[in-house]
């Protein structure tokens, strides 16, 4: 049975739970709802949830673990001869799973019967010819013993779906009926439909939780391999980024971390003073009408893809400050610089600040206002003095967050500053940042084994402390502008 | 003081402020029906009335603190020792340090007591150096009698005081910009018994410098601390007198009723 159709089986049995329970629990009063404890429809929504959701869950944990068991049985047939020189049992592994895969291909499009597979068994050249026909396509010849554990790997795999499908089916029937039966006027199907809706939500927090774990120790678990292959005192200490794929780079972190921070700093003083001025007058000046354009306007800049200002980066604003500035003023002749990324990254990052800040800003007091003017004081001085103040801890916030956004911005990089990793001081020279560098260490040809490529790790793991840190400033300084009016 | 209409409405001292005809909309709601009030200079004038009736409506036309509210519409004339405030040429911002106000929920600002007090002086440019502006200070709070309290922790915030305490640096906050008029809104109406002994010992201690209206939902309040009485039911002004008068030998029926607790 496919998995397709056994989904579909489970939630028709979830659909025709629904209707049983809602007919039973209105059966069991004699129509009338009043002397249910919850409306009838949670009896049918209990039903419902017992026969899928423990079903669905075992389905899940099956197409996990089965994989791994087959694995596990076919590695064993796998003997130490089948391993040819240059070659490991991962990749036979593979090899075995890409031949049965085929083999399956034929299987489904009807090219072959299961007889026919059978006998190709026992026939590497032939077999290696069909499976070429379907599209699966191996480098080396096949060795019979292979094309053996790959049809022992068929047979097992769809013995488990087998299995799964009656298993599944079974629980649901089992949940279906046992919650069914529990059906009485007195049973508590509401409560149960909240304790399942509660479970529902902290799984999917979970999820996030759970994820970002994941993300941390791959990181630093790579991290840790890379520092096994070069010296860790190197890569903070080293003022030279010079990588070489063939072994002997200079790796060192500073200039990529300069870029980064030089960049975000040109970025942030372009967008926090536009950003804050805009927020102020869209909370404190404009007249509804206008805020109700004008917010939605700025907005519509935080929902363009970082690509598109890249290419406005190279193409609009890089020649134009070269032309009007660099040139000029003698500071170099790259439309690629540290400016051009700064500047652009700035315009992205407006709608973050405005649209923060503006929030923040709103959420002061009336009163503090209503205090201020009625002491006399003017619109711009009770913003400066009362209102800005008042708001400063979660501004601070709303520009760290701001920051940190800047940080791990790649595109913009990419196409605005240019790639030569340099620490130097001037605006117009082109540089690269951590994100730059991680990106062009993994793409391309390289093996996964070479401090070259591993360093892109450690880097990823700097940024992301680097991040982790202001968001958690930009966290603790807005709870604690918060409690302020609590 | 020489308006002809002032002589037959009121014999009494001074009229600080006079009102005729002023009426207020907030939007299509007819929120103040044509008002005419003499405020007395020195004097405490308290405006009671039930919810919704207009009065702090009234108080906020005294210092045009409805212009921050972009739906309210003010018609009528309100003068303060004679000059129309609605006149253009009256600028706002300026007529609101001359007419202090104290709101509803004590409002400092995040700042030190200091700074809270200090602030109207220093927008205004009262103080001619720090030393001025330290004296101001210091009158001003220990006229809010708030000085022996706080007067070791001026550099504290304004927001760590109790509500009473708060409330009073408030006031210590509009004294502090020297107002001939000052406007309160309910000053109480947030504080705890003992609080509000204090600042109705204040607002009578004030009297001697300016005059005083104060909104209240309290009647015994009103009667305690008011020289004068207006009563506001359904955006009228019903009846304005002296405050003996009013609590005792009310009028209007409507005023009757209110006062005994039949309406509001």
């Amino acid at each position: 049975m496919s998995l397709g159709l056994l989904l579909l089986l489970l939630l028709a049995l979830g659909a025709l739970g629904f209707l049983a329970g809602r007919q039973r629990a209105l059966a069991a009063v004699r129509g009338d709802a009043r002397d249910l404890h919850s409306l009838p429809g949670y009896y049918g929504q209990t039903v419902a949830l017992f026969a899928t959701v423990p079903a669905l869950l075992l389905c899940l944990v099956w197409l996990v673990v089965q994989p791994a068991i087959v694995e596990r049985s076919i590695s064993a047939l796998i003997l130490p001869e089948d391993i040819t020189a240059g070659s490991s049992l991962v990749l036979v592994m593979s090899d075995v799973r890409r031949i049965a895969e085929g083999m399956d291909a034929l299987a489904v499009a009807g090219a072959a019967s299961e007889g026919e597979i059978a006998a190709l068994v026992g026939q590497p050249d032939a077999l290696k010819e069909r499976l070429a026909q379907t599209g699966v396509a191996l480098a080396a010849p096949i060795l019979p013993h292979i094309a053996e554990a790959a049809q022992v790997w068929r047979a097992q795999t769809a013995l488990g779906g087998q299995i799964m499908a009656a298993a599944v089916l079974a629980l649901a029937v089992a949940g279906f009926l046992l919650a069914l039966w529990r059906i009485a006027p007195e049973f508590r199907a509401r409560n149960v439909v909240e304790r399942f809706v509660r479970v529902l939500l902290v799984a999917a927090s979970s999820v996030a939780i759970l994820t970002t774990i994941g993300i941390i120790f791959s990181l630093v678990f790579e991290s840790w391999h890379f520092f096994q292959l070069y010296p860790a005192r190197d890569f903070f200490l080293s003022l030279t980024w010079a990588p070489k794929f063939g072994g002997g780079s200079d790796l060192g972190l500073w200039p990529l971390l300069w870029g980064t921070l030089y960049v975000s700093f040109i970025a942030l003083l372009v967008a926090v003073p536009i950003g804050l001025m805009a927020a102020i007058y869209l909370s404190e000046y404009a007249s509804p009408a206008v805020r109700a354009v004008a917010k939605p306007a700025i907005e519509v800049l935080a929902g363009i893809p970082s690509i598109v200002y890249g290419l406005f980066a190279l193409m609009t604003v890089g020649p134009f400050l070269r032309d009007w500035f660099a040139q000029p003023l003698g500071l170099g002749d790259s439309s690629s610089s540290v400016m051009t990324a700064g500047v652009v990254m700035g315009i992205m990052l407006i709608p973050y600040v405005s649209s923060l800040s503006d929030d923040i800003i709103n959420a002061v007091p009336q009163s503090l206002r209503d205090g201020s003017y009625g002491l006399g004081a003017t619109q711009s001085e009770t913003i400066r003095q009362v209102v800005f103040p008042a708001a400063l801890p979660g501004i601070v916030g709303a520009i760290l967050m701001a920051a940190s956004r800047a940080i791990g911005e790649t595109m913009i990089v990419v196409l605005g500053a240019g790639a030569a990793a340099k620490l130097d001081l001037n605006p117009f020279e082109a540089m690269t940042t951590v994100t730059v560098k991680i990106v062009s260490q993994l793409t391309g040809d390289t093996e996964f084994a070479s401090p070259e490529t591993l360093v892109a790790f450690a880097l990823g793991l700097t940024l992301f402390v680097f991040t982790l840190g202001l968001n958690i400033l930009a966290l603790y300084i807005v709870r604690k502008y918060r409690e302020q009016y609590e | 003081m020489n308006d002809m209409r002032l002589t037959e409405k009121v014999v009494t001292e001074t009229a600080k402020i006079t009102a005729r005809g002023v009426q207020v909309h907030y939007g299509t709601n007819h929120a103040l029906k044509d008002v005419d009030v003499d405020i007395l200079d020195k004097t405490v004038t308290a405006f009671i009335g039930p919810s919704g009736c207009g009065k702090s409506t009234f108080l906020r036309c005294l210092n045009r603190m409805n212009d921050t509210v972009a739906s309210a519409r003010v018609t009528g004339r309100i003068e303060m020792d004679g000059q129309d405030i609605y006149d253009p040429r009256v600028d706002p911002v300026q007529l609101r340090a001359k007419v202090g106000m104290v709101f509803q929920k004590p409002n400092p600002f995040p700042k030190s007591i200091y700074d809270n007090v200090a602030y109207g002086p220093k927008i205004h440019g009262l103080a001619r150096g720090k030393a001025e502006l330290d004296e101001i200070v210091e009158t001003s709070l220990k006229k809010a009698a708030l000085w022996n309290e706080v007067k070791d922790r001026l550099a504290a915030p304004g927001t760590g005081l109790s509500g009473g305490q708060q409330q009073r640096l408030c006031i210590a906050r509009a004294v502090a910009t020297s107002p001939e008029v000052l406007l309160m809104d309910e000053p109480c109406s947030a504080l705890d018994p003992i609080a509000t002994a204090q600042v109705e010992e204040l607002i009578d201690e004030l009297r001697a410098q300016f005059s005083v209206v104060i909104v209240t939902h309290s009647m015994q309040q009103a009667a305690r601390v008011s020289q004068r009485t207006a009563f506001f039911h359904l955006g009228h002004l019903v009846e304005y007198g002296e405050t003996g008068h009013i609590f005792t030998n009310p009028t209007d029926p409507r005023t009757e009723a209110y006062i005994t607790g039949r309406i509001g």
